[in-house]
């Protein structure tokens, strides 16, 4: 493996373990993954993937290179039994050692967390894999994540950030985030990092070293990123992290009328200097696996690379992006993104005006902006929500949603979509279960109505059973 | 060749049969439906002419081939029978017929369908096959099922689909083990024992084949008194010391015809010996014991919403708990309880074969191992009407989907210091959402209008459990359903 071509046995090796886990997990961390990462692995698994060749940008006030992909410990692999439906599922931790072996060997040197991921186990388990590296080969980046009210207090804000410290075994921070600003508006903001002096102290921390750099990931109310770029003076941010892809780019804001498109605050960062972080880069895997007719447009014109690698060009041909961060939960998608990335093929003219048609291509289609983050987990009352909508995303995308019963496909859809749900959703936690306490609604950072959208896709489940649609 | 063709015709019957109670596809009745419905005693409690003269006018005729042919649990009988065979062959020898025994069983069963008819279910022939078939063997199957569905999951196919497994009877799974283990052991050493003693069909169609048309005779003059038919006779009707067989008990297996070397038993008509009979056939509806009530409110634990922290994982969901039902639920089609209690038989078609998991057999005592229905695992969906499709005793009679939109099987309760809205402050309405009949309205609380609740009109309420269902309060549901004694008209 310390070859700069990794054997073809080797390799068998790793695809072979990679394909496991994939037919096995499917909880927790790594539950709605299966459409996160790469759509095919036909285009991406028969590469030769240079380990020298990652493409680097460079942090304007450290000088620290950073590799353009980083490495996102939301989507973690769990070792799941086979129904794979309980929860508790636990990280496996040696897929994840592996991954992160081949992820360093082949350049990769951010890798990003938070104390919320994966049920409060994503920190830790970065801990583990990191710490057999010495401290300068790679840089953290994790999240102050105080969502919770009774976590608004200066005590209870700090003893997150310590434990951060604490599970990531280092003693100082690459990059820090305020968690998911924006979220619950101004108000909600002042109570999690003004008014409780949390930001104070955290710039202290950054006079301090303990924190090298210090910014925000973005999400949600505009009101929120526009006072904190406003103020920049003041805060001095050394990074911010927005959702940016060639859809949300012009069409963010026409998804959901809550958000805004990724342009403008691409803008705004650039004006005022400030290195990006990427997120999302792919919508939560709806971008690795587009509409049939979308998807095959795409390979027309390179049938060699997978789906997800254009958004991942798209966007690393932004020169301001200091990193993309992406969720890669299988091998495979690692594999896909590095072979993407290593070295980078910027993005032509004329392919950015082929992505803005596939944007709008892809806006027309129902599919619920659901990026599978988890954040709206657990439901209260056991609704798998998550897993609802990929499900119901992946119906759309393979043309299995049916209008009526006249539909040439409708005796093959209905069963799809009956059976397929019933084998990724247990019925107990089904869409029907939901009883519209809106719990999740605050959590949600894509801003979807998600009782709303339940309901919807009960009714449609209802039609579908009783042959009435 | 007769005995080839007995063969079969009997394998055909009981492995079609056999399937129907096992099936996974849920679309085996409407080939197979037929055959359930040619038993003779769900025959009698439809009050199915047709079936029932067929079955007498072909006892009349040939003697008891029903028995060998059409009964499931006969042919059961013989398998078992068979299998013992590979292992000690000739093993039969005549026995005298117990006919006092015979005839009080049959006595004492006619009385208590009358009077108790879920005790004399216990040993109709059926009936019993059936609860062997569904409450043990089902989930067996299904099983294995389940390993195929997995397979199919693996390479994304949709042919099969995982099934729920679960033992429906509860602690009534003795009886269909006890069935099993007697059935078993019995026909194990003496071939038809069980049927040439206990069971009740087998008596009253016994009374018949003494004088029916066409018989097995023993021919005096080729007969080299071997005893080999004697030996090989798994119903012990043969003395081959007299040339006798005993009509009554003789299934007509042609085992015998088969077996003697001197073709000196032949299948034809002869002349009828005399023998008493007795007439008992048709069997009363008459009232049943009323019902024992007693009823406690399920004081229920109720979900706290869990402040969150973290991303991910699944809030732990109880299972649902059944609750004291005052009078049990019914299927829509059974028009009343008492209806249902008088025709059901207990066979367990219904509950093999119900796709929600609703069905499953009662251990009350006044209607043990009779259906009834549940709401833990599903509510009775209201495009269904499988169980009154496939009940081949009319206890739940033939109705249709429209039909079904109007009859009452029960009524909804609610009970109010379970309910979500009321415990915890959380606006609800799940069970007004989903109501299939728009029963239920959400109504504010007197003395606090800010809490809304459901209000229930029980006369628009069909009572088929999707409030109860889908209900978030855990274990026991913040409404359920009662069962109504007498379904609303249709």
């Amino acid at each position: 493996m310390s070859d700069n071509n990794i054997s073809r046995r080797e390799f068998l090796k790793i695809a072979g373990t990679s394909a496991a886990v994939t037919a096995v997990a499917a909880t927790g961390c790594g539950k709605a993954v299966d459409s996160t990462g790469v759509g095919d692995t036909s285009t991406s698994v028969s590469k030769n993937i240079p380990t020298d060749k990652m493409t680097y940008r460079t942090n304007p006030k450290t000088g620290d290179k950073i590799s353009i992909l980083g490495y996102g410990f939301m989507r973690l692999p769990t070792i799941s039994n086979q129904s794979a439906r309980e929860s508790g599922d636990e990280i496996d931790q040696e897929t994840v050692n592996k991954l992160t072996d081949y992820a360093i060997e082949h350049g990769v040197n951010l890798f990003d967390t938070s104390p919320a991921y994966c049920r409060g186990f994503s920190e830790h388990a970065m801990g583990i894999a990191l710490s057999r590296y010495p401290r300068d080969k790679y840089f953290v980046s994790t999240k102050l994540s105080n969502f919770a009210p009774q976590q608004w207090t200066f005590e209870a804000s700090k003893a997150i950030y310590q434990k951060s410290l604490k599970e990531l075994q280092v003693d100082y921070i690459d990059y820090l985030h305020l968690h998911a600003v924006g979220n619950g508006g101004m108000e909600t903001f002042s109570q999690r990092y003004l008014d409780n002096g949390m930001l104070d102290y955290l710039m202290k921390e950054r006079e301090a070293g303990r924190i090298k750099n210090l910014g925000f990931s973005y999400h949600g109310d505009i009101k929120v990123f526009d006072y904190l770029i406003d103020n920049h003076d003041t805060y001095k941010w050394d990074f911010v992290m927005i959702q940016m892809n060639y859809v949300d780019w012009h069409h963010a804001n026409q998804l959901n009328p809550m958000n805004t498109d990724a342009e403008y605050l691409y803008n705004r960062l650039a004006e005022k200097n400030i290195p990006i972080f990427i997120m999302e880069p792919l919508l939560g895997g709806r971008l690795a696996k587009l509409p049939n007719h979308v998807q095959e447009i795409l390979r027309t014109r390179r049938p060699e690379s997978s789906i997800a690698s254009w958004s991942f060009r798209w966007i690393a041909s932004h020169p301001q992006i200091l990193t993309i961060l992406s969720g890669m939960t299988y091998m495979e998608h690692l594999q896909d993104n590095l072979s993407t990335l290593c070295p980078l093929e910027e993005c032509t003219d004329d392919e950015n005006k082929f992505l803005e048609h596939v944007a709008d291509e892809f806006v027309q289609f129902p599919l619920v902006p659901c990026t599978a983050c988890q954040y709206c987990m657990p439901c209260p009352y056991g609704v798998d929500i998550p897993t609802t909508f990929t499900h119901y995303n992946k119906c759309v995308n393979e043309g299995y949603i049916s209008v009526s019963q006249q539909d040439a496909n409708y005796v093959e859809a209905r069963k799809r979509f009956l059976i397929g749900y019933d084998r990724v959703v247990e019925p107990k936690r089904q869409a029907a279960h939901c009883i519209s306490c809106r719990t999740c609604v605050s959590h949600c950072p894509q801003n979807i109505n998600i009782p709303q959208k339940l309901h919807d896709i009960d009714d449609y489940i209802e039609k579908l059973k009783q042959g009435t649609l | 060749m007769l005995k080839k063709i007995r063969f079969w015709l009997a394998l055909v019957f009981w492995v079609s049969i056999t399937l129907l109670f096992l099936d996974i596809t849920k679309g085996l009745h409407i080939y197979l439906g037929w055959m359930a419905k040619l038993q003779f005693l769900p025959a009698i409690l439809s009050i199915n002419i047709g079936v029932i003269l067929l079955v007498l006018a072909l006892t009349f005729l040939f003697g008891r081939l029903y028995c060998s042919i059409i009964c499931p649990l006969g042919v059961f009988q013989d398998f078992v029978s068979r299998i013992a065979g590979r292992f000690k062959k000739r093993r039969f020898s005549f026995k005298k017929e117990n006919r006092s025994v015979r005839l009080y069983i049959l006595g004492v069963f006619v009385l208590m369908m009358i009077f108790f008819a879920p005790i004399a279910d216990l040993v109709a022939p059926y009936s019993a096959y059936g609860r062997m078939v569904s409450l043990l063997f089902q989930p067996i199957y299904q099983w294995i099922h389940n390993i195929g569905a997995s397979i199919a999951e693996h390479y994304d196919s949709y042919a099969m689909y995982s099934l729920d497994v679960w033992f429906k009877a509860g602690w009534a799974i003795v009886v269909p083990i006890v069935t099993f283990i007697v059935v078993t052991v019995w026909s194990w050493k003496t071939g038809r024992g069980y049927c040439n003693t206990v069971c009740p069909v087998g008596t009253l169609l016994g009374l018949i084949s003494t004088k029916s048309l066409f018989k097995v005779n023993i021919k005096d003059d080729k007969c080299v008194n071997c005893g080999l038919c004697e030996k090989n006779c798994k119903a012990q009707a043969i003395d081959y010391k007299l040339h006798k067989i005993d009509y009554s008990r003789c299934v007509a297996c042609m085992n015998c015809i088969d077996v003697c070397k001197k073709s000196a038993i032949v299948f034809s008509r002869c002349k009828s010996e005399k023998a008493e009979s007795k007439a008992t056939s048709e069997v009363d509806e008459s009232l049943r014991k009323t019902l024992a009530t007693t009823a406690l409110l399920a004081v229920s634990s109720v979900v706290k919403a869990q402040e969150k922290t973290v991303d991910g994982g699944l809030a732990v969901i109880e299972d649902k708990k059944i609750p004291n039902r005052e009078i049990p639920v019914k299927p829509a089609g059974s028009r009343s309880y008492k209806h249902f209690s008088n025709h059901c038989t207990g066979c367990q078609l219904c509950v093999s074969q119900c796709p929600n998991g609703i069905l499953r057999p009662s251990t009350r005592l006044d209607s043990f191992l009779q259906p009834e229905m549940s709401f833990e695992r599903g509510y009775c969906r209201p495009e269904c009407t499988r169980c009154s499709e496939v009940c081949p005793t009319g206890a739940i009679e033939k109705i249709t989907r429209e039909e079904k939109t109007a009859i009452r099987a029960g009524h909804a309760v609610w009970i109010k210091q379970n309910c979500l809205p009321v415990t915890d402050g959380v606006s609800c309405g799940n069970c007004a959402s989903h109501c299939p009949s728009g029963a239920i309205t959400m109504v504010p609380l007197v003395g606090n209008p800010d809490v809304k609740i459901p209000s229930i009109d029980s006369e628009r309420c069909l009572g088929c459990g999707a409030c109860e269902h889908l209900c978030p309060v855990r274990p026991f549901s913040a409404i359920y359903v009662e069962g109504n004694l007498v379904h609303g008209d249709f």
